[in-house]
């Protein structure tokens, strides 16, 4: 007779891996990477192609050098890539672009462990060094549909800057200037509702954050356009539903989740309100991934029939 | 409040099929220990000649269940087995004279008091027949004075894949089902009484509806089929929303959990006075042609288990139990115990790698009893035994749904029985300090 296998049970495990909830996110990343190919041409799509290959390449490279287990098979340098792209200006220089993957994947995924293990989400906090280092070209966007103009690029300013009255639609459909991947709110919406659909990611937080932007927007300015218009600008939604909703820099449960979203928003209308820069969504994402532990720690939920120890803390 | 509970695939491929009777086997090996609790001590000696249903094996401990003789045969060795929890224990083999003769001290009990009863009950050799194995007469032998239940909760739950062992009792013993119910109720004064049975098992719950329909106190409660659903604090809480608090017995809810099969096998015993020495057993498995249960006599070999399984292939992967908590057997020659319910074959299975844990939060929204297991892994693999006990690891009832649900396919179950001995040996040392 063969051998037979001995394991500690269970002996059966769900279908869900790693591998597998990184592919549904760079499925649900697709939609909004037509609109950008379609709105800012096909500069955005070689940006998203440069940007996910160099990752690949730096975290192959660096588990190499460490001799650590290769780890590209389970997608998420890609993830890494193409949300880090998304949060490019399309006329950024490429070598620009590759400085931001080497800080996202080198210096803040792998020299903190690797996946799992980084406090701060690497796309964003690559956009925040490439927007300190680089603020010009950060901050200057391509105008829409630029590249059918004979190539000369028009730069625009974002709508947040703006003081024409907001066109909702063009909004909507992306058709204004600014990253990537964040101008066309439909498709990131698109992907978002694939991801809670298909369970990879919880509703809350990214509900809570663009909640949470709303009504103060609401509140302050009393107009429900311009709340509408607040929430469809900017980097919000690619924030609230890709990067928020990261699992590793985000609280565990959903009370903690909650927090999380809230606190996001609010750092968010902080920064947009009476902040120099005209976007706060990266900044409010790094200052909660900062709290999370913090969150994680005064959320702990209940467990099923506990009691109290006596002259214990919790 | 919300219980955690996760969907698993049923595979009830065993479910409509008729239990059949397994010959007599030629040897039995019966371990001292059939179930939770102290062993017993062997009763007989090398060359001694026994009948069914004859005590072997017993023990003076309040834990403890005797054990009988499931042949007709001589003891022929009394040696220390190999047990699947890793442990040697000691062990009775009994060769058969082929006569299948009954012990001529096999008699009905008779029962006149709560006394008479529990005797009957601990006499029978009774344990807990949905896998943990807890003594029957310890469950039963409560004190009225200090807590009465007011509940008697009967688990049919059978919310592991595979098994159908409890649903074959159900159809082909209801009556008897119903009937232990009602002794308990009567000898324990036990008002009311609830059967709880997953809904993926319309039938058992049409069936027991109808036998009971003119038994007002006892109901038949469909339960949502999610796992872990039979788990005893989860049961309670479905059936009767009383939570168990930390470090309580069930019964300081107020509640009795009792296994169908166990309650059928009560109700047989006052009948017949045959003690526990059968048992159901669904075999099944990707490997096995004909799922079934058979009712097997206890120490029988697995391999004689499953002769008649028509297996199209060599197992690589033998479980006793379900999937999600039985235990890998390490051969074929293993002897059945009381607590097996099934014996499940497979071949190519996936081995899983595991990887990082990407904190997605899986686990925490799998785990019935609302831990955190990420945590606490994380917490043992740092030795923090204050931490792993602050996070409760101690209320873990190693369901193995964070382990199923883990998308980095981390044995996090695995790690947290560790870190309940860990954290409980730790603490004590500090205590001592």
């Amino acid at each position: 007779m063969s051998k037979l296998k001995i394991e500690p049970s269970p002996h059966i495990k769900s279908a869900v891996s790693t591998q597998k909830i990184m592919l549904c996110v760079i499925l649900a990343l697709v939609p909004a990477l037509i609109a950008s190919v379609w709105i800012f041409g096909l500069r955005a799509l070689l940006m998203t192609v440069i940007c996910c290959t160099s990752c690949v390449i730096f975290e192959w490279v660096f588990e190499k050098i460490t001799k650590r287990k290769n780890t590209i098979s389970d997608l998420s340098a890609i993830v890494t890539g193409m949300l880090l792209a998304f949060n490019l200006p399309v006329t950024l220089p490429f070598y620009m672009a590759i400085i931001g993957c080497f800080v996202a994947i080198v210096i803040v995924k792998q020299f903190f462990g690797g996946l799992g293990q980084n406090f701060a989400n690497p796309a964003i906090t690559a956009r925040i060094v490439l927007m300190l280092s680089f603020t010009s070209y950060m901050t200057s966007w391509a105008a829409p549909f630029y590249y059918q103009n004979s190539g000369e690029i028009i730069t625009t300013s974002t709508p947040l800057v703006s003081e024409s009255a907001p066109d909702l639609l063009s909004l909507l459909l992306g058709t204004t200037g600014g990253c990537i991947g964040e101008t066309c709110a439909l498709a990131l919406l698109i992907g978002g509702i694939f991801l809670v659909v298909t369970k990879i990611i919880s509703p809350a937080t990214p509900l809570c954050f663009i909640g949470t932007v709303f009504v103060i927007s609401l509140i302050t300015t009393g107009d429900i356009t311009l709340a509408t218009a607040e929430i469809l600008s900017g980097g919000l939604m690619l924030g609230a539903i890709f990067m928020a909703t990261d699992y590793v820099t985000t609280p565990i449960t959903t009370k903690g989740r909650i927090i999380f979203g809230i606190g996001c928003g609010l750092i968010t209308m902080l920064i947009r309100s009476f902040g120099t820069m005209p976007e706060g969504v990266s900044y409010s994402i790094l200052l909660m991934n900062i709290l999370s532990p913090l969150i994680d720690r005064f959320t702990v939920p209940k467990a099923f029939g506990a009691v109290k120890q006596n002259g214990g803390k919790k | 409040m919300l219980v955690h509970q996760i969907h698993l695939p049923h595979h009830k491929h065993s479910a409509e099929n008729e239990t059949i009777d397994l010959p007599l086997p030629s040897k039995v090996t019966i371990s001292m220990a059939q179930h939770l609790g102290v062993p017993c001590a062997p009763a007989v000696n090398i060359g001694d000649k026994v009948k069914i249903g004859d005590v072997i094996a017993s023990s003076d401990a309040v834990m403890s269940a005797p054990v009988h003789s499931s042949i007709s045969g001589t003891v022929t060795a009394i040696t220390d087995v190999l047990h699947i929890s890793g442990k040697y224990l000691k062990s009775i083999v009994i060769e058969s004279d082929g006569l299948g003769e009954v012990s001529e001290k096999i008699l009905p009990p008779v029962i006149e008091s709560r006394e008479d009863f529990l005797k009957a009950i601990r006499d029978s050799g009774s344990i807990g027949l949905g896998g943990a194995g807890f003594p029957t007469s310890m469950k039963l032998g409560f004190d009225p004075k200090e807590k009465q239940p007011d509940t008697l909760v009967i688990n049919g739950a059978e919310c592991e894949p595979y098994i159908t062992s409890d649903y074959r009792c159900f159809m082909e013993e209801g009556e008897s089902v119903l009937d232990g119910i009602k002794l308990i109720m009567k000898w324990l004064s036990i008002p009311k009484c609830i059967i709880g049975i997953e809904k993926n098992k319309p039938k058992a719950i049409a069936k027991m509806t109808e036998l009971c329909k003119n038994d007002p106190e006892i109901t038949v409660m469909g339960l949502k089929s999610s796992y872990p659903q039979g788990a005893e604090k989860t049961l309670i809480y479905s059936t009767t929303k009383r939570v168990v608090k930390e470090g309580m017995l069930p019964i300081s809810s107020g509640c009795i959990v009792l296994n169908s099969s166990t309650v059928a096998f009560i109700s047989q015993y006052i009948k017949t006075g045959m003690p526990l020495v059968r048992r159901r057993i669904t075999i099944d498995g990707n490997i096995v042609g004909k799922p079934r249960n058979v009712m097997a006599a206890v120490g029988t070999s697995l391999s004689e288990i499953v002769a008649s399984a028509e297996l199209t292939k060599e197992p690589d992967r033998i479980i006793l139990g379900g999937p999600m908590m039985g235990s890998c057997a390490f051969d074929l020659d293993y002897p059945l115990s009381k607590t097996n319910n099934a014996v499940l074959l497979f071949a190519d299975t996936p081995v899983y790698e595991p990887s990082a844990c990407i904190r997605c939060g899986r686990c925490v929204r799998a785990c019935s009893m609302n831990l955190l297991p990420t945590e606490l892994e994380h917490a043992f693999d740092a030795g923090d035994a204050k931490k792993l006990t602050d996070l409760k690891v101690h209320l873990c009832v190693n369901c193995g749904a964070c382990s199923y649900v883990c998308p980095a396919k981390r044995n996090i179950a695995e790690k947290n029985q560790l870190a309940k001995n860990f954290a409980r040996e730790q603490m004590q040392k500090m205590k001592k300090e």
